[in-house]
């Protein structure tokens, strides 16, 4: 059984085709990077699985995606409870202007939940997570500005983690980090694999053989080629594969 | 290496030169600031005092004091907020967070635009012609107040919109990610961002509303009366038309040129208590924003 699965995909931005025909699937609690140059449809491909696209005017999406075996794009799905399931990091952190607490807390309480107890150890237990509740424990009040980017970037993790998704994107979620935070990161996605079924966005070729169990390498909006990470770096089946890992394009 | 000086030397003139018109500039402008101020302040600290503020003109309105226009530019202040705030920020969340670029949100936009630049004494001709005659308010604090209330309505809309417009998308996109309604994205995180700036659009739009003459002369402004307002359907005095009055159509113009500059004075210190406070309420705000 896939987590995931994407049946001929196709993406258009107003005339611009930005996906042609991607299927590929996942299945639950493994890595999934999604590799390739610039503009090459990555990040619009994890974006299609949590219909962040539709906050874009103009954009045309063809083809089925299932989570669970669900229709994402069926008619009258409920939005708001999909990206419940699906939680995403995005590239630059993002805090809200809020505490630390509270920025963990905002999913469970925009979703509904008053427990006080229940939101205290579900934002415990998050940032237990995201390998953060040992810097913050003591400043859990504090403005989540105040921590460093590193820091920021895994109160974003512990904030996704706080609803309990089943599936985690991450876009590029290190590209901004010095390399001790991005270790970090790299760290936590390992541990976070037990749990969750992670899809992770990335222009660093050497964090994709690290984190990662399948590799897809996208090129002008084609999936060129998906499969075992070891394999897509060790022994491409195509040269375009080949020349963007060793670093001859892109 | 001469000809490479030389270039060096007339580039730093003219950069000096430059620097320096830039400076005088700026300078003229609150030197002209300085001295309507200093104007106001030399020709009418000298009839205020604790009765001039707290008593009913007296004597022609050449003697005793303001009360009755400094209550009915709060009573106008008051009404006019009361009715052009929520309508202003609720279109301004609409036009930014909600309507998709198309036709429809630039002919609103254009109609605020030309709604901004509509000259204050027309919508006092149209004020009375709606409030005072057809809906029969008569000249009232309500019929001026709402005549204001249009009056400052596109710059509470600005104001809003742009106080959103300056907020990044990350952050609404961070807020859908987590299951989020749009509605919970406003209210939740996009409005209490937006809000410190929100609040010194709307602060400064009363100072503007305190020191329009043109929308309540026909609406609200009485040129005398004897006793305060008791309902929203009552005249008032307002500061601005006072001063108007004073300076050009009292019983005797000569005795109330002191009261005339008095009432002026008191004005400006409103206004630049409003701007101060609307200062204090941004910092105040953008610090809370960052705290919770």
């Amino acid at each position: 059984m896939y987590k995931i699965e994407a049946k001929d995909v196709n993406l258009y931005y107003g005339d611009f085709h930005a996906l042609k025909g991607i299927s590929m699937s996942m299945k639950p609690n493994t890595v999934t990077a999604l590799i390739g140059p610039s503009g090459c449809g990555k990040s619009t491909f994890l974006r299609t699985l949590n219909r962040m696209n539709d906050l874009i005017e103009s954009v045309k999406i063809t083809g089925l995606v299932t989570v669970d075996g669900e229709d994402i794009y069926r008619k009258n799905i409920n939005i708001d409870e999909l990206r419940k399931h699906v939680g995403m990091v995005f590239q630059k952190p993002n805090p809200f202007p809020k505490s630390i607490f509270e920025n963990v807390a905002y999913g469970l309480r925009v979703n509904g939940e008053n427990n006080r107890s229940f939101i205290e150890d579900k934002v415990k237990e998050s940032l237990v997570q995201a390998a953060l509740w040992e810097e913050v424990k003591d400043k859990l009040k504090k403005s989540a500005f105040e921590l460093s980017g590193g820091q920021q970037q895994r109160l974003c993790i512990a904030r996704a983690l706080a609803i309990s998704p089943s599936v985690l994107l991450m876009d590029e979620p290190a590209s901004a980090l010095d390399p001790i935070s991005t270790a970090k990161i790299e760290e936590l996605i390992y541990e976070l694999k037990t749990n969750y079924t992670i899809v992770i966005v990335t222009h660093n070729m050497q964090q994709a053989g690290r984190v990662s169990d399948h590799t897809a390498f996208f090129y002008m909006g084609d999936l060129i080629e998906y499969g075992e990470t070891k394999k897509v770096f060790t022994n491409p089946d195509h040269t375009q594969t080949q020349n963007y890992i060793t670093g001859r394009f892109g | 290496m001469k000809d490479k000086n030389t270039t060096y030397n007339s580039k730093r003139t003219s950069q000096s030169v430059a620097f320096w018109i830039f400076r005088f500039f700026s300078m003229l402008v609150v030197a002209i600031l300085f001295l309507i101020l200093s104007f106001i302040i030399y020709k009418g600290i000298g009839v205020i005092n604790w009765d001039f503020i707290t008593k009913m003109p007296e004597n022609g309105m050449t003697e005793g004091g303001i009360l009755p226009a400094i209550i009915g530019t709060l009573c106008l202040v008051g009404g006019s907020i009361l009715f052009a705030f929520p309508i202003g920020v609720l279109s301004g969340i609409y036009v930014n967070e909600y309507a998709k670029n198309g036709w429809f949100i630039r002919f609103v936009r254009m109609m605020t635009n030309n709604l901004a630049g509509i000259p204050s004494i027309v919508f006092g001709r149209f004020g009375m012609a709606l409030f005072v005659n057809y809906f029969k308010f008569g000249t009232s604090i309500i019929a001026g107040s709402l005549t204001l209330g249009l009056m400052v309505l596109p710059i509470v809309i600005r104001t809003t919109e742009e106080a959103l417009k300056s907020i990044d998308d990350s952050f609404r996109h961070g807020s859908y990610a987590l299951g989020a309604s749009k509605l919970e994205t406003i209210r939740r995180v996009t409005l209490p961002m937006a809000f410190p700036n929100i609040v010194t659009g709307l602060v400064l739009s009363i100072g503007r509303v305190s020191g329009e003459t043109a929308p309540i002369l026909f609406t609200a402004a009485a040129y005398f009366l004897p006793k305060l307002p008791s309902s929203i359907t009552d005249p008032v005095m307002a500061l601005p038309y006072h001063l108007y009055v004073l300076s050009t159509s009292g019983t005797d113009l000569e005795a109330s040129r002191s009261m005339a500059y008095g009432t002026a004075l008191v004005l400006v210190v409103m206004v630049l208590f409003v701007n101060l406070l609307a200062n204090a309420l941004r910092k105040f705000f953008s610090k809370k924003v960052k705290m919770n």
